[in-house]
């Protein structure tokens, strides 16, 4: 186990460098540089221009670029500094993460207590009516963009009902945060729900779930204990991928709901070609995928003991 | 530039677009307060839409509007503008001059700024010298180029010579003069830029610092900058200007984008908007009755021909004119821009000192068969086809397609749109001069003079001039209105120059742009300057 952890983190180092690599090489290939950028139709004084440049070591070759970048962050975990404000690569993610965290982990939660239970209820009424409206509701959901979501619900609970606020004044309120969560969470939801129903309604026919039921287990136990362990396997993969998918997947809510998060930042940082913020954000990203990963790995042997590692 | 900001989601791509026009000029101070019987309370504060500012506030280093409208709430300079376009003293007491290259500036006393330390020439001249050295990186250090000695403190290449612009001195505490390398008649003008903003001395100690927690002169003071979520000021009960503060406080929230400021308008999450999105523009008046804002403002948009180019070299100004008369203007602004826009009728636009109407003749009407019979008399469009290249990001594929339909139906000369990614890519094909045919070009005033919308745009080797445009006749023209001896004369030869510009059709004008916004019912009196930004000294915000 110890050995599987080890081999798994020394894995990510290649993958870590590989991503942020492209990402340096990608933002460097659009056409558009980030200093001219701030002059805009008028121009600037040239000497200003050469400075900041300098200052930014813009002027410097691509891969020395990267190379004193990743130096920066491996040695004194320094993203560098944004281009537009002038400000430290990393107080602008202190700003934009955790605004985006709360909203993704709201979203999250979501997703899990809803999207299990109805994959559950579901399974467990497999074939039936039950079932087949589950199935209908969250093709709805799946098919539905998440802009046209958003639209309608600000319209249905803020423009008709007044019972919500139409967009996110403050970060730290939960009651604001509700619908963008609910938007940012359906697409998902809806497969985490068929994901678990599926699972469920074929380990429901398992042998030992017949045993257990045979043994006189409650039937509260069977599903619970028994049936749910074993039908979450698929389940927490796609959970896990989800996590980094919410977390930087979530430009088109934050923008219709006015979050000031990774989104957003993400969104400016290509428009104005900041390589380094972009960098920055993309490596933690790329961090909480690697994570999420490794830790879905690990809770397969939670799940299912027969499941073990070299 | 606005009208790049209006149409589109993510209101950042546009910052970027802003910062190419959204420089500078003042605002009159208005204020009347729109015959309302609420009772006013003198305190209240409210909230106006915005965005985070690009750079740290430090005035030299401001030029997109989300930093503009704060900076200049917290600093005052020199000079101010009325909406005519006439020069207000701030600051200044007087600003004399007997050639229009030696300025005698005398200051107010009694001025203080936010650490109470007092307003001297000193705080003028050393936050001059300050930003213009390039060391310092402001963005907007060019804009002390006039002044004597820049190319001693900021030379073409190689390390500067000297610290100080030279042309700068202090005569006593209140007293200063400004010595330009030339005559500029409307120098004036120029100072009422926040660039020439005066800057305490505790700035110098920490400038970075100081640009996240400005200390001004203004009449608002800074209260706190949450980035990304708002920055507030507060009333500066000191403040000794023409235009203090009718109201407590001001709160800038940060959008993303224009449909979720208005959303929060219509709640009551919010007081002032700043600009009506696409999708609201044939509700906006209905819903927000005589709190609805539509009014002009100094900013034209045009196409400029790429003079370097292929097709373009040499070409006969007939057929450019041709290809204007072909251009149905009112139609287009009336349909597809939704009556936001105002077609144009020369190459200035309106509230700015000099604005003839006009003044382009029968250039900008619209006339199919006249364009027919100019456009072959000018020997043709080379290839009988033309291009408009535009940024995808900022809204104008609509009207390029709807200029370009109308051109074809006129002439039978092919146009189509050439799209650039964003405006990043489209700047630097322009800088680039890749510019195909033509391109989207825009103008917001940086100071309300006619000069500013002709000199620093068609003049050649002026900052504004990208379309490679050079004639000698017309930069002889400008340097001769430049060296007037006073203002009025000034002006009177650069309306002189307009009235010749069909002769050579540097670019096209095609419409002015208009301010589409919006108040709440908790605030009255909201104004918009020339620049395109509320006045907000002048708001007043109900009791509840």
């Amino acid at each position: 186990m110890g050995r599987y952890v080890a081999r798994r983190l020394l894995q990510m180092i290649p993958v870590f460098f590989g991503t942020t690599l492209l990402i340096f090489l990608m933002v460097y290939a659009l056409p558009g540089d980030p200093v001219q950028g701030l002059f805009g139709d008028k121009g600037g004084s040239p000497q200003v221009i050469a400075a900041l440049r300098h200052e930014y070591g813009l002027d410097q070759n691509i891969f020395v670029q990267y190379f004193n970048y990743m130096k920066g962050i491996i040695l004194h975990a320094d993203f560098g500094t944004q281009i537009a404000s002038g400000r430290p690569v990393t107080d602008v993610l202190g700003d934009a993460f955790p605004v985006t965290l709360r909203l993704g982990g709201f979203a999250f939660a979501i997703e899990i207590v809803i999207g299990v239970s109805l994959g559950v209820f579901a399974g467990l009424h497999a074939g039936r009516a039950a079932d087949t409206a589950v199935l209908l509701i969250t093709l709805l959901l799946i098919s539905v963009p998440v802009f046209v979501l958003g639209f309608l619900l600000k319209w249905i609970f803020a423009d008709e009902l007044q019972l919500l606020e139409p967009n996110v004044n403050d970060p730290t309120n939960y009651g604001q945060l509700l619908m963008p969560a609910i938007v940012l969470a359906t697409a998902s939801l809806a497969y985490v729900s068929r994901l678990t129903r599926t699972s469920i309604a074929e380990n429901m026919r398992a042998d030992y779930v017949r045993t257990a039921i045979a043994k006189g287990l409650p039937r509260r136990r069977v599903v619970t204990v028994h049936l749910m362990r074993n039908s979450m396997i698929p389940v927490v993969t796609y959970l896990g991928t989800d996590i980094g998918g919410l977390l930087g997947g979530a430009v088109i809510t934050e923008g219709i709901f006015n979050i000031q998060g990774i989104g957003g930042t993400i969104y400016q940082s290509i428009i104005r070609r900041e390589g380094t913020t972009l960098v920055g954000l993309v490596t933690i990203l790329v961090l909480v995928y690697l994570v999420a990963s490794l830790l879905v790995d690990l809770l397969y042997a939670v799940l299912d003991p027969r499941i073990r590692y070299a | 530039m606005r009208g790049a900001r209006s149409a589109k989601w993510v209101a950042i791509a546009a910052v970027v677009a802003l910062s190419a026009t959204a420089c500078g000029g003042g605002s009159g101070d208005g204020g009347s307060d729109g015959g309302n019987k609420a009772a006013i309370d003198p305190n209240g504060t409210f909230t106006v839409e915005s965005g985070e500012p690009e750079n740290p506030l430090q005035p030299a280093n401001t030029m997109e509007s989300y930093g503009s409208i704060v900076i200049n709430s917290l600093f005052t300079g020199l000079v101010d503008y009325d909406s005519s376009g006439k020069i207000v003293y701030m600051n200044a007491e007087s600003v004399d001059t007997k050639d229009s290259k030696t300025f005698t500036v005398k200051l107010k006393s009694g001025w203080k700024f936010h650490d109470g330390t007092p307003v001297t020439a000193e705080s003028y001249v050393k936050a001059w010298n300050w930003a213009a050295a390039p060391a310092n990186k402001q963005t907007n250090s060019f804009w002390f180029s006039d002044i004597k000695g820049y190319d001693q403190v900021a030379p073409e290449s190689g390390a500067p010579k000297a610290k100080e612009l030279s042309g700068l001195k202090v005569v006593d505490d209140t007293t200063f003069t400004i010595e330009l390398t030339k005559a500029i008649p409307y120098f004036v003008y120029k100072l009422g830029y926040q660039v020439f903003s005066p800057l305490p001395e505790s700035f110098y100690a920490d400038p970075k610092a100081a640009g996240e927690k400005p200390i001004g002169n203004g009449p608002y003071k800074f209260v706190s900058w949450d980035h990304k979520k708002a920055i507030t000021v507060a009333k500066n009960a000191d403040y000794k200007g023409s235009n203090a503060a009718k109201n407590g406080g001001v709160v800038f929230k940060n959008y993303s984008t224009p449909e979720t400021a208005y959303e929060d308008l219509k709640s009551g999450n919010l007081d002032v908007i700043t600009q009506v999105a696409p999708k609201d523009l044939p509700v906006y008046k209905q819903d927000l009755g005589d709190r609805a804002v539509d009014q002009a403002y100094s900013a034209i948009q045009s196409i400029a021909p790429a003079f370097y180019s292929k097709q373009f070299k040499d070409i006969n100004p007939k057929v450019i004119q041709g290809l204007s008369r072909a251009i149905d203007r009112d139609t287009i602004t009336k349909t597809v821009l939704q009556g936001t826009r105002e077609p144009a009728t020369g190459w200035v636009a309106k509230g700015v000192l000099g604005y003839e109407p006009d003044a382009a003749g029968d250039v900008t009407k619209y006339d199919p068969a006249a364009a027919k019979a100019l456009i072959k008399e000018g020997g043709g469009v080379p290839g009988n086809a033309i291009t408009i290249q535009f940024n995808a990001d900022g809204g104008h594929k609509e009207w390029v397609e709807a200029v370009c339909n109308s051109i074809t139906n006129a002439t039978g000369v092919k146009c189509s749109g050439d799209s650039k990614a964003d405006f990043q890519a489209d700047l630097q094909a322009r800088k680039a001069k890749e510019v195909k045919s033509f391109y989207r070009s825009g103008w917001v005033l940086d100071f309300p003079m006619n000069a500013n919308f002709i000199r620093d745009l068609f003049g050649t080797k002026s900052d504004g001039n990208q379309s490679g445009f050079s004639n000698k006749t017309l930069d002889a023209s400008i340097a001769a209105a430049d060296s007037a001896p006073t203002l009025d004369e000034s002006v009177k030869k650069y309306q002189e120059i307009e009235k010749q510009l069909p002769n050579y059709m540097p670019s096209i004008p095609l419409w002015y742009y208009k301010i589409n916004a919006g108040y709440s019912e908790k605030v009255s009196g909201v104004q918009f300057g020339q620049d395109g930004d509320p006045i907000l000294t002048g708001v007043q915000v109900k009791k509840k």
